[in-house]
């Protein structure tokens, strides 16, 4: 169980595909000036990486090495074009928004990474958890980016108007990636803080515990 | 001779694939550290576009539509594009062990850079096309020069964003700021520069 839990928070936190590594930035600043473009597109990813996580870790003991990211790449562009056409016909509002980016999939590097980094050495569970993990740490941080910058840029929350004021820089490509930026600064600064404060818990917790073992040594021998 | 001119300023300045639309970031933020890496990133990224574009045009417009399997564009565009990387890259080992040297590294990362993809997808859109250059210039000779043209202004983006990386290497940012953080606020500034080019035409 303590695996699944430290795969899920490497996924969401501490590896943070989006923050920690930086990866898939194409669609992250394509479309973080619209919350709920950026909220669609993660879902998009989540269900996506899912499933290459899961066929590729299905198959990683019938993938010969030598040519195992064409295969990932079929297995992807597969599942992209699925999802594609689902989308085209079931949600054509969703199909629009996300337009040429919805293709672009393809060649995110997150999607392409796990099954490199992750899939084709564990078992099938473990590989949808990390797929469902890393979709949402990507979900998440798109969802958030894309909520401040559209309410900067365009004074609006998922398209409900709900500020007159507003900043249009922060709707244009310039505004998205100095949001991205400072994202990533203000991510990486609370993780630090989080991890450090733990780190000096952790620390007075082991000292605590060698004084109290110490102690009662002492006590041993004296008694 | 004036669609060849609006062509050209809008594969370069106005609808530049880095600040315009925001594709192939990666390379953009990965490999933009030294002017010498970033010249080396641009040229192949230039020449693996273009003739990508040269090639999935004539299969997608001759072969595909017609048969109809139009909606497979994405496996079939893939893979041309990973076979294509895998052979410029045989060539150029073969050719120039110099050369391959010095940009073999970058080769394998083209594969998965949504700006070729991104171009060969945008090409063969034809009310696209029509949009950025006028209905007379849908056809192959102007989709392969677009995709040149984008290439290079890929290239002179990175070449950009190299020198302003350089001269950040002698500034002392915050701790948290540092690496990426600073890059894309950095480069937001050049994003910036280039919006205003949007007022052309």
């Amino acid at each position: 169980m303590n695996k699944y839990k430290k795969i899920t928070l490497d996924g969401i936190i501490f590896n943070n595909p989006t923050f920690m590594l930086v990866l898939g930035t194409c669609p992250t600043l394509g479309l973080i000036s619209s919350a709920l473009s950026a909220l669609e597109m993660g879902l998009t990813v989540i269900v996506i990486l899912t499933l290459s996580n899961i066929i590729i870790s299905a198959l990683r003991n019938l993938i010969p090495n030598e040519v195992r990211i064409p295969c990932y790449i079929v297995v992807i562009a597969t599942l992209v074009t699925l999802i594609r056409m689902i989308l085209d016909k079931f949600l054509p509002s969703v199909y629009e928004a996300l337009g040429n980016l919805l293709a672009l999939i393809v060649v995110n590097c997150i999607i392409l990474g796990r099954a490199e980094a992750f899939a084709n050495k564990h078992t099938v569970l473990e590989s949808a958890v990390d797929g469902v993990a890393n979709g949402i740490g990507f979900t998440m941080a798109l969802t958030v980016m894309g909520i401040v910058c559209e309410f900067i840029g365009k004074g609006s929350l998922f398209g409900q108007q709900v500020m007159d004021f507003s900043i249009g820089l922060f709707s244009s490509s310039a505004g998205s990636f100095i949001i991205y930026g400072l994202s990533i600064c203000a991510f990486t600064a609370i993780i630090d803080t989080f991890q450090r404060s733990r780190r000096v818990k952790a620390n007075k917790l082991a000292r605590e515990n060698l004084l109290g073992s110490e102690a009662t040594k002492v006590e041993e021998v004296n008694a | 001779m004036a669609t060849f001119i609006a062509m050209v300023l809008a594969a370069v300045l106005t609808n530049n694939f880095i600040t315009e639309q925001k594709l192939g970031i990666c390379p953009f933020l990965g490999v933009s550290k030294k002017t010498s890496s970033a010249i080396g990133m641009g040229v192949a990224v230039t020449i693996v576009m273009t003739l990508a574009a040269a090639v999935t045009w004539p299969i997608y417009e001759y072969v595909m539509v017609p048969l109809d399997f139009a909606f497979l564009e994405i496996i079939v565009f893939i893979f041309i594009i990973a076979s294509l990387v895998q052979m410029i890259e045989m060539i150029i080992r073969k050719l120039s062990p110099s050369l391959y040297n010095a940009m073999g590294v970058y080769l394998p990362l083209i594969t998965t850079n949504c700006a070729v993809l991104g171009v060969c997808e945008l090409v063969i859109d034809k009310s696209a096309m029509a949009g950025l250059l006028g209905g007379a210039a849908v056809n192959f000779g102007w989709a392969v020069l677009y995709s040149f043209f984008s290439g290079l202004g890929f290239t002179l983006i990175m070449i950009i964003m190299s020198g302003m990386r350089e001269k950040l290497n002698n500034v002392k940012t915050p701790k948290y700021l540092n690496g990426f953080p600073i890059s894309m606020v950095t480069a937001s500034f050049i994003c910036m520069a280039f919006a205003v080019f949007s007022y052309i035409g």
